[in-house]
């Protein structure tokens, strides 16, 4: 479904990434771990397409088109989905419009319908009902006002209704405390599914125990140095990343 | 000096014909305010960039056309009235061409017991015992050049009255057409007065609209007084072609626990000025001025608002938010003036501005005078672009880049937009806000 060669990427000038190589397969989901400033964000934004970040080599494909040629929206719409590390607030834009001018450019691009109010209200509340959210939460402007917990399950309610085929969750369980993260992580189960393939960027071993991944890499200094099963997520856990940075300095 | 006699001579020439048709029929009392308005209006002489009020606004586009004074225009067909009535209008409309009321195009046949809602003219006729205490009371002659010109001019225009204690249910509204002139450019000045007596209530939209295209000046005064504990919502919708120059005065008197406020909608004309100015004249008055601004091309509105708390426990509140693509230029002005005794004041001032392009300009300046140490005064302005993070957080969920920026351009206009209590206004505001977003999107 996405495979990332060589890529190297920054952004003002600064190189960060300094090729990753990654291969996902539908209904694999795969954990990408780092410390702070191992280009984990980086990765991310490039995925979704942030103008501000610049690849400077290297190619990713996804259901063998060239992803970096694609509109952050066209991205969107071919099924790509992304959960913000820090959702943006929108005052003034209700969370059920967007949401519903959303699902509908996603709908028209794959040539389906668009839906109308009761139709996609209907949605809306099946979802919800599904992610254990309040309603209340829908008829508020975007993010506005939510505290960080909802913030995180608006995004992962915004992808339960959008249904993607490949959604990256970047830091979603940071700054959650233990209850919010076991909701925040029993959504993105939900939503696990043989059709749908997941990265799961995190600083932390904790969300792992909640969302196990097929897959786990390990990032540092723009590189993936580590791949392994879920196993490696605890062996970080016990050790830190101390012991994967130091060979890869070396090597410089 | 000889500048100035130029400048002013077409307006003295109008005034002389006025006087000699005039004189004769009205009383006297008028035809002195008529004589010392214009009086001010020549000793005040128009504005310069060098007064201080008039700094970023530059009337020299204005004071250079020989303006004549509009004269008694044909009406307009009922299509062409349609465009500016919101479909049909349900409640009370009068409708003026070129300053002048049209008794045919007006809807005021059926008004509420202890309401007169009609021709300022016929006012001053029939009700002079009631109009002249008023009239020209408020907005200062004497030291406003416009306000004066007007007032040296005033013959016709709206009269609303609403005795003490009565409530009109449907909006008000009072339509301002002008013709662009094929024959000269003509200036009118149109005139409000509101007097709304204790315990009123009644919501008022003042829209000013061009009949065609061409230049011409509008140069209003609106003097609303609420005494106490009256109730008035006032909308002023400015859609005027875009050779249209527009200068206007609102000018509000608040009685004791009145409660007004007062919204100013800016989308035409090609040079605009608008004063807003509330004053408290007694206790426990809650004053609200609130004013959208949505200019394109080489468009200039200038937002002048001042309220005076005059007396203690008096609140206002204050948003402007401006729009401004192509070349466009705002300005934005807000004095707030406590008095020394005018203890417990609360007053809040906030002005926002979405710039779209790189060559629109802003210029906002919030101007507090406080004399008093027990008061709660907030301003703030802020100038800035649509948000990059908010137009990538939408494209990434699928919306397209035209329709970002659309939504969230709607978006800044929504708060103000949303606290629209008349509907059609409302409706008739987003339509020309989508229409203007179009516009905007085939440009680039």
């Amino acid at each position: 479904m996405l495979e990332i060669r060589n890529l190297h990427a920054g952004i003002s000038g600064k190189n960060i990434l300094q090729g990753i190589n990654l291969k996902v397969n539908t209904g694999e989901v795969h954990a990408i771990m780092g410390p702070n400033g191992s280009g984990k964000s980086t990765l991310s934004q490039v995925l979704a397409g942030r103008e501000s970040y610049e690849v400077t080599e290297g190619e990713i494909l996804y259901q063998g088109h060239d992803l970096l040629d694609m509109a952050p929206e066209d991205r969107a719409r071919e099924g790509i989905f992304m959960a913000f590390q820090y959702p943006v607030e929108i005052p003034g834009v209700n969370n059920t419009y967007f949401l519903k001018a959303a699902l509908n450019a996603v709908r028209k691009h794959r040539g389906e319908p668009e839906l109308d109010a009761m139709d996609f209200l209907k949605l809306v509340r099946a979802k919800l009902k599904v992610m254990e959210m309040d309603e209340s939460l829908i008829n508020r402007s975007v993010n506005e006002g939510f505290s960080g917990g909802e913030k995180k399950r608006n995004e992962i309610f915004h992808m339960a209704v959008l249904d993607p085929k490949l959604a990256i969750l970047d830091e979603t369980d940071s700054g959650l405390d233990i209850d919010a993260l076991k909701s925040v992580a029993k959504g993105v189960n939900t939503l696990r599914s043989p059709e749908r393939a997941m990265i799961v960027i995190t600083h932390y071993q904790r969300l792992l125990n909640y969302i196990v991944p097929d897959f786990v890499h390990v990032l540092s200094g723009g590189k993936i140095v580590k791949s392994g099963g879920k196993e490696l997520a605890l062996d970080l856990e016990a050790k830190g990343y101390g012991w994967l940075e130091e060979p890869v300095s070396a090597a410089r | 000096m000889i500048e100035t006699i130029q400048e002013t001579e077409n307006y003295i020439s109008s005034f002389t014909s006025l006087e000699k048709s005039r004189a004769s029929n009205d009383p006297a009392w008028l035809n002195e305010l008529r004589r010392s308005a214009l009086d001010s209006f020549l000793r005040l002489g128009f504005p310069t960039t060098h007064d201080e009020e008039w700094r970023f606004t530059n009337v020299a586009p204005i004071t250079k056309v020989p303006f004549e004074l509009a004269a008694d225009a044909k009406d307009p067909s009922s299509a062409e009235l349609m465009r500016f009535t919101f479909g049909i209008w349900s409640g009370i409309q009068l409708v003026f061409v070129n300053g002048t009321y049209s008794t045919a195009l007006s809807s005021n046949r059926t008004q509420p017991n202890g309401v007169f809602v009609g021709s300022l003219a016929e006012a001053l006729e029939k009700q002079a015992d009631r109009v002249q205490p008023h009239l020209a009371r408020y907005a200062s002659v004497s030291e406003e050049p416009f306000a004066a010109l007007n007032t040296a001019f005033v013959s016709d225009g709206a009269f609303v009255y609403l005795t003490k204690g009565c409530v009109v249910e449907e909006p008000i509204h009072l339509l301002f057409l002008s013709h662009g002139e094929k024959t000269g450019p003509k200036v009118c000045h149109p005139r409000v007065l509101v007097l709304a007596e204790a315990n009123s209530q009644a919501q008022i939209l003042e829209s000013h609209a061009s009949l065609g295209s061409g230049v011409s000046f509008t140069n209003s005064v609106t003097e609303l007084v609420a005494e106490e504990n009256a109730f008035v919502d006032h909308y002023k919708l400015q859609r005027e072609s875009l050779e249209a120059f527009h200068i206007s005065t609102v000018q509000v008197q608040l009685g004791r626990s009145a409660n007004v406020s007062t919204q100013s909608i800016s989308l035409g004309g090609s040079l605009v000025r608008n004063h807003v100015n509330a004053v408290f004249g007694g206790e426990g008055g809650e004053a609200t001025l609130n004013g959208f601004y949505l200019v394109n091309g080489r468009q200039h509105v200038d937002n002048h608002t001042s309220i005076d708390h005059a007396k203690p426990h008096c609140n206002s509140h204050e948003l402007y938010k401006g729009i401004l693509d192509g070349k466009a230029r705002g300005v934005f002005n807000g004095r707030i003036i406590v008095r020394p005794d005018a203890q417990k004041t609360d007053s809040k001032q906030t002005n926002k501005n979405l710039i779209l392009s790189e060559e629109a300009l802003v210029n906002t300046n919030p101007q507090l005078e406080i004399y008093a140490d027990d008061v709660k005064c907030t301003h703030g302005a802020t100038i800035g672009q649509l948000d990059s993070d908010a137009i990538f957080y939408l494209r990434s969920r699928g919306i397209d880049l035209e329709s970002a920026r659309h939504l969230l351009t709607y978006a800044f206009a929504g708060d103000f937009i949303n606290r629209l209590k008349i509907e059609p206004l409302r409706l008739a505001l987003e339509t020309s806000l989508f229409a203007r977003l179009a516009e905007g999107q085939e440009e680039r």
